[in-house]
């Protein structure tokens, strides 16, 4: 028995962490976030470079074989840094899909351009945990009608998308017939997007069960955003506990007065089992089935409700400060915000572990 | 990772279920209020085959009326684990055996522990905890009964509260001070006492419950033997506070707390409200699943502190939020089950209509007690503040 990371494991956070400190502070999100520059690109580059978009890829294709564990390690990191990155959909949910879903030739097209970082794809499944307005995508002969909303980095190379039979498939971003628009979503550190398909064809994803594959990207895409909000809110917490012990009011340093030290507390006690259960969640996906599902909507549901309560609490420890630009808190409040609706809102996800245990 | 116990361990996990399917008749369920009862006959009869059987006990040795096993944290997991997945007793869970046994395993002479483990572990010896006073409560090292020794006696003069069972209790073991002239901490020594002694009143304490789970104790010229100390002199707040950390990790057990889920989901099952069952309310199954999320996060932690136990590494931060937010949980998962049960869920003992022995109304109040108990969950916020966060300690007043 053994539950916790490994040293290799706890090294790789701590490389991804140094980088980041490196190639993604605060200005170079800033940047990113106001001017649309084309700062993630490098960092995306520079992410490249150490082998993070191979990280769950077989060794044969390139990669480097490893564990969603890992894979959540390095969300966390993305998380806590506030990082513009196409990870979860081009290193955990693409090479997912082709895997389970993709075929040798397939997988041989599409799985060492996305090792090597150079072809991102983006991600069109939100249809599948709560569709809006009059979106779905047909999929019929080989061409796909319809439209999809809130597509995971919309400034992606291809998409993977899911049609309302749940087949996946895969298509170029210059495919004909296929039109694509940005959102703006509160949290700029992240592009989401709208793609409308007008008989666009497309290459289906066509092996193995399409409903197990779609349930597996859900389950996954769920525990990545968990991962992410624990380790932004885990920033916002080791922030707001740093700040609270510079500032000085009435000749002491505010996270000497208790009603400060227990909001602190609190952040903590709720967040600190929040590591526990996105590990746990991760390391189901790769070894405990039977589990996997009931642990991915549960990580992700009790993560937005966690990273929810941290981010407003670590912005009121930061007093008018925390509600400023000039600090750039609010990166942070707002990529907690983003990731708490993205893959169903918590109590969609909630209702999802409902239903898997019989009880609706 | 690795969430696997290994064959042998399986193979323990195993005889411990087949062992509590063939008992199942004589078992206690935790949804009966007998095993709230330290002298009810079938939970001392249930206890008696555990310890025999090596489900309690386990690691106390065998001269003291132990099995003798030696001690094995996953061993000890999967009892907790397999009694909690039952929904069984996993037998007497009182301060004598919680407390009172490891403290003299660890400090207690030998005459001490051949005198009280074993009839303390066979439940025969119910104690109680003499810690809190009136004016020392979360400040417990302030506390002010008094020992003096007179010749071969200890004379007590003092009064104790929230001395939870005293008026079941044959013995307590307590903290006193001993040494008026030393600094607070080092005055306290750690006193073993009959619950017969002269000059002993022991006043029950009701509480919201209805119960009279606490009591007032008063101290007149009460006289003990000298060699009922455990340890030194002045050593009784060092002997104390090596056993606190242990009651802080049982209050709040994620295992107890998933026997209770389980319970409160057959619940929402077998009751209705209009002729359909309450689990088809989506607002209580929206609460239900928050707290199984909660629950599932709390238990993941478990493991982790476990594993850091096994391997030595550091999890204080995980350990140290257990009480507080296990018993905050615990407290929410019962009160939904009395939301659900409408106004069932406010009948009490003696109704019609009382559903499980009233023990749903008797637990949301229970666990508000052990929410301030133990550790006022203000305090836990101080020590996760101070010891878990680094924050600076609040300045004392001059």
């Amino acid at each position: 028995m053994d539950f916790g990371l490994s040293s290799d494991q706890v090294l790789l956070h701590d490389t991804l962490v140094r980088l980041l400190e490196d190639v993604a502070p605060l200005e170079r999100v800033r940047a990113y976030a106001e001017n649309d520059d084309d700062g993630g690109a490098e960092i995306w580059q520079a992410l490249s470079e150490i082998g993070v978009p191979g990280l769950l890829v077989d060794e044969r294709h390139g990669g480097a074989g490893l564990g969603v564990l890992d894979a959540a390690l390095v969300a966390q990191a993305l998380g806590a840094h506030v990082t513009p990155a196409p990870f979860v959909a081009s290193a955990v949910l693409a090479p997912l899909a082709l895997r389970l879903a993709g075929s040798a030739e397939q997988q041989a097209a599409w799985l060492p351009r996305l090792v090597s970082g150079a072809t991102t794809v983006g991600m069109a499944l939100a249809e599948h945990t709560g569709a809006r307005e009059d979106t779905g995508v047909t999929a019929r002969d080989g061409r796909l009608v319809g439209r999809a909303l809130f597509v995971q980095d919309i400034d992606a190379d291809a998409f993977v998308v899911a049609a309302r039979d749940r087949t996946l498939h895969l298509v170029p971003a210059d495919a004909a017939g296929l039109t694509r628009a940005s959102l703006v979503t509160i949290d700029r550190t992240r592009r989401w997007g709208e793609l409308v398909f007008e008989n666009t064809p497309a290459e289906p994803l066509a092996q193995g069960d399409a409903a197990s594959t779609l349930a597996a990207l859900v389950d996954h895409g769920r525990v990545m955003t968990a991962a992410d909000t624990l380790g932004a809110a885990q920033h916002m917490l080791e922030a707001a506990v740093a700040y609270a012990g510079q500032r000085e009011q009435f000749g002491r340093v505010i996270a000497s007065f208790q009603a400060v030290k227990h909001l602190c507390a609190e952040m903590a006690a709720a967040l600190e089992p929040c590591h526990a259960l996105v590990w746990y969640a991760a390391h189901a996906l790769d070894a405990v089935p039977g589990e996997a599902h009931l642990y991915a909507c549960h990580a992700k549901a009790h993560l937005a409700e966690v990273g929810t309560q941290v981010a407003k609490t670590a912005t009121e420890v930061h007093g008018g400060m925390g509600f400023t630009d000039l600090l750039g808190l609010h990166y942070w409040f707002k990529r907690i915000g983003l990731n708490r609706q993205t893959f169903g809102s918590p109590e969609r996800a909630r209702e999802d572990a409902a239903r898997a245990q019989g009880f609706a | 990772m690795d969430l696997s116990f290994g064959p042998r361990y399986e193979a323990f996990r195993h005889e411990l279920r087949e062992f509590i399917a063939a008992h199942l008749e004589q078992a206690p369920r935790v949804t009966e209020s007998r095993v709230l009862n330290p002298r009810d006959p079938q939970l001392l009869a249930w206890q008696r085959l555990l310890v025999e059987h090596g489900y309690a006990g386990r690691t106390i040795p065998r001269e003291y009326g132990g099995y003798g096993a030696a001690p094995d944290m996953l061993e000890a997991r999967i009892i907790a684990e397999e009694f909690a997945t039952a929904g069984v007793s996993p037998g007497i869970s009182g301060q004598g055996i919680m407390m009172l046994i490891p403290t003299l395993l660890e400090f207690g002479t030998e005459e001490q522990r051949r005198r009280f483990i074993a009839p303390t572990l066979r439940g025969e010896l119910v104690w109680c905890q003499g810690y809190s006073e009136p004016n020392a409560g979360s400040d417990l090292a302030s506390l002010k009964t008094r020992a003096v020794l007179d010749g071969d006696e200890w004379v007590i003069n003092g009064q104790k509260i929230w001395t939870s069972t005293a008026h079941l209790a044959d013995w307590m073991f307590c903290l006193v001070r001993t040494e008026p002239a030393a600094p607070k901490h080092k005055g306290i020594s750690f006193l073993l006492l009959p619950m017969t002694s002269p000059g002993l009143e022991v006043r029950p304490l009701k509480t919201m419950t209805g119960d009279a789970s606490f009591n007032e104790v008063f101290f007149t010229d009460v006289r003990i033997p000298a060699d009922s100390m455990v340890a030194g002199r002045g050593d009784g707040w060092r002997v104390a506070n090596s056993l606190l950390g242990h009651e802080r990790g049982m209050l709040g057990n994620p295992n107890v707390t998933l026997a209770r889920f389980n319970a409160l989901v057959e619940l929402l099952k077998r009751e209705t409200v209009d002729g359909r069952p309450l689990l088809e309310q989506a607002a209580l199954r929206e609460r239900l699943l928050r707290i199984q999320g909660r629950m599932l996060a709390l238990r993941a932690n478990d493991l982790r502190v476990l594993s850091a136990r096994l391997n030595g590494s550091n999890a204080a931060l995980a350990a140290m939020i257990v009480k507080l937010e296990g018993t905050e949980l615990r407290h929410e998962l019962e009160r939904l089950a009395i939301d659900a049960l409408g106004e069932l869920g406010v009948l009490y003992r003696g109704s019609p209509h009382l559903r499980e022995d009233g023990l749903w109304q008797q637990h949301y109040m229970y666990f508000l007690g052990l929410i301030i108990g133990g550790g006022t969950s203000q305090i836990q916020k101080n020590i996760i503040a101070e010891r878990g966060l680094g924050m600076p300690r609040e300045p004392g007043l001059k």
